[in-house]
């Protein structure tokens, strides 16, 4: 029983070795091996697909127009049904599913990348930002986030202990993650802007993944165990911040009901939390209890390719259900300063036997 | 294979941006060390100030006047200013509520530590010498010694616009001040400057096409699968989606394909006007490559033209093409590289 008009799955999901730097690759460079992987995965060739959706920003690496260059990796020639968010890959994966329910197509490629290697990720963020009020003053992504962790601590939610062990957590889990940036036993660090040290911050790299969906019948053909969307919705919160409640997602929670997530316990959550805190305006957000794992692997603080690491924690959550790991899990992926917009799907395998 | 080049990047905008009339008054009011908020319907003063409320989206534009004094609601200690931020030495971020305001202003604080900094510590404004009507005419907060927030765990604040004074039996003023927002010579617009530096590395396929440029050979990609060979090659071939590799000299000489007069001057770029700039294919590439036609009056170019690169001495690549004195090609020929 589905809340939708179809049922639609994730049926494969690839994703590179995220690293500091990769000098020695384009974008589509990057890209193109996942996309290979995915669609190998799957028997499928570029010509089978119906929809293909990338999600990536230019101003990261500062290549204009580098998303029509990734196409070329797609094979878009003669022209495929395409299309391209500037947001995380998790919003093209939504684009995606929207268009594989309204029976335009069967089945979709979705993928993104990003390369902060080459600019000050801290800075480009910025630019993503309020022109009139917030822009002009260049505050960085850190500094933002450190406004919310702060907010968190005096609230009494949180304090600067369970934020170091939150960021301890999520690289010892990575070490079980080939594909982690950042994993094992990684030191707090100095602070960079209090009350966030280095620990608490998402390591700065490149890297790219690709998701593969498809509904239905076409779903069971090509995967042993699809990953269903039961249910996906995003939310977005004023652009002021200091209109916002920072210590609260009231985003995060509509969504999650929106998706069904509440109708009943999930065993695994991926979340988009760059931040050691933002795991912790989550988790509240959510109601996940100590029941619940929570990004087995490694997260965003482990690996967090700009524009890709939202894509990436469906792909994770989708991963698990594929591999029997998981049979119903949560995946959120975010957007914007302090958790400013936010998608949650709930994903469920078939039951076994 | 060669390493990987590397070039630093300026990307650089000054965005002209307008203002509506409710931006308009809080910048302009800032030019004139007044702050504004706007009145939303259930007597809530968001500051700064929108045009339309972030809960009910109903459109606002009463604007009301608040104090230039406030308190700390969340702060951040930066101890390592980064370019374009309000303060060159370590200070406090902050989200500052002013008093009268319902909603919090991010700044800077500038604070000698973080020690001296701390949620509810009251700050004041400090202007900027010099304001133009931008949130910088705040040059940032400072620590302020005076009275606590004189609204301070009152009611409902719509309420409170209407209780009068005991002793004056009139209505309280809800700041000391009580601008309206109205002013003779209102700011209508900012130029906002956007810079961000990049070191910039084009990959592999390309930076094997420069570095055989930087010899004066000029070596696309062949595809694997359909055999096509794209110059420039980008790393992919955009009909199969696959890697290519297999790299192939061509050129140096080949055939204009399609053209077009450029009439109007370029700003920086020193070319006299009109000159012809034209899509080239080189000879035993799939796709052609664009390039600007010189030793020719531009009125005489022509599709089948045959040309050839004109280096310079430092340069690492063509200059422009120039005809090669050979007869056109027969557009046979090109009719699939247009």
């Amino acid at each position: 029983m589905t809340r939708y008009a179809r049922d639609v799955a994730i049926i494969a999901f690839a994703q590179t070795d995220h690293q500091r730097r990769s000098d020695e690759l384009s974008e589509v460079e990057m890209v193109m091996p996942v996309l290979h992987q995915v669609l190998r995965r799957t028997g499928l060739r570029t010509g089978d697909i119906g929809f293909t959706c990338s999600g990536s920003s230019d101003y990261l690496a500062g290549r204009a127009f580098s998303f029509t260059m990734a196409l070329d990796g797609v094979g878009a020639w003669p022209p495929i049904s395409e299309s391209h968010v500037e947001m995380d890959g998790a919003w093209a994966l939504y684009e995606a599913w929207v268009k594989i329910l309204t029976g335009a197509a069967d089945t979709a490629l979705v993928y993104a990348y990003g390369k902060s290697s080459p600019g000050e990720v801290r800075d480009v963020l910025s630019r993503q930002l309020d022109p009139y009020y917030t822009a002009p003053l260049w505050p960085d992504s850190v500094a933002l986030a450190a406004l919310q962790a702060q907010a968190l601590i005096d609230a009494g939610h949180t304090d600067e202990r369970e934020l170091a062990a939150i960021g301890a957590r999520s690289r010892a889990d990575a070490a079980a993650n080939p594909y982690a940036q950042l994993a094992g036993a990684v030191p707090r660090g100095d602070m960079v802007v209090g009350p966030l040290h280095r620990g608490d911050c998402p390591p700065i790299g490149d890297g790219a993944a690709a998701v593969l969906l498809a509904a239905g019948d076409r779903a069971r053909e090509l995967c042993e165990r699809p990953a269903w969307i039961r249910g996906m919705d995003h939310r977005i919160e004023a652009h002021g911040l200091g209109v916002r409640d920072l210590t609260d997602s009231p985003s995060t929670r509509l969504a999650a009901e929106r998706a069904g997530a509440f109708e009943r316990p999930v065993d695994t959550a991926e979340l988009h939390a760059p931040f050691t805190s933002q795991e912790v305006v989550l988790r509240r957000s959510l109601d996940l209890d100590s029941r619940v794992r929570v990004n087995p692997s490694g997260g965003a603080l482990s690996a967090n390719p700009v524009m890709a690491a939202g894509l990436i924690r469906l792909g994770e959550a989708a991963a698990l259900i594929h591999r029997g790991e998981s049979d119903r899990a949560l995946a959120h992926a975010t957007s914007g300063p302090c958790l400013q917009q936010n998608l949650v799907a709930v994903l469920e395998g078939d039951s076994h036997g | 294979m060669p390493q990987p080049l590397r070039a630093p990047l300026v990307v650089e905008f000054p965005f002209t941006r307008s203002l509506g009339p409710v931006q308009s008054a809080f910048l302009t009011g800032l030019r004139e060390r007044t702050v504004l908020g706007v009145r939303t319907a259930d007597g809530r003063i968001l500051v700064p100030p929108v045009e339309y409320d972030p809960v009910t989206a109903d459109e606002l534009r009463e604007l009301a006047e608040v104090a230039a004094t406030g308190t700390v609601t969340t702060w951040a200690w930066n101890p390592a200013p980064r370019r374009g931020q309000p303060l060159a030495t370590p200070f406090a971020w902050v989200l500052v509520r002013l008093d009268g305001a319902d909603t919090a202003l991010l700044h800077a604080l500038d604070a000698p530590g973080p020690g001296a900094v701390r949620t509810g510590l009251r700050v004041t404004v400090r202007w900027a010498a010099e304001r133009t009507g931008s949130i910088t005419d705040i040059a940032c907060f400072e620590p302020y010694e005076g009275e606590s927030d004189p609204y301070e765990g009152e009611p409902d604040p719509y309420e409170r616009e209407r209780v009068p004074y005991e002793h004056e039996h009139e209505p309280r003023p809800r700041t000391a001040g009580g601008h309206d927002g109205r002013f003779d010579d209102p700011v209508t617009g900012i130029v906002a400057p956007a810079r961000l530096d990049y070191d910039y590395s084009p990959g592999r396929a390309q930076s094997r096409y420069l570095h055989a440029l930087a010899e004066r050979r000029t070596v696309g990609e062949r595809c694997p699968s359909c055999r096509k060979v794209y110059v420039p090659p980008r790393g992919a071939c955009p009909t199969c989606g696959v890697a290519t590799a297999e790299q192939i000299e061509v050129g140096p000489r080949g055939t204009v394909t399609t053209y077009c007069v450029v009439n109007i001057k370029a700003k920086n770029l020193d070319i006299a006007v009109p000159y012809v700039y034209a899509h080239i294919a080189l000879d035993g590439a799939d796709l052609a490559l664009h390039a600007r036609i010189g030793g020719i009056p531009y009125d005489q170019v022509r599709m089948g033209l045959r040309v050839e690169p004109v280096w310079t001495a430092s340069s690492r690549y063509p200059d422009h093409y120039r005809p090669s004195g050979e007869p056109d090609a027969d557009y046979e020929v090109y009719k699939e590289l247009l």
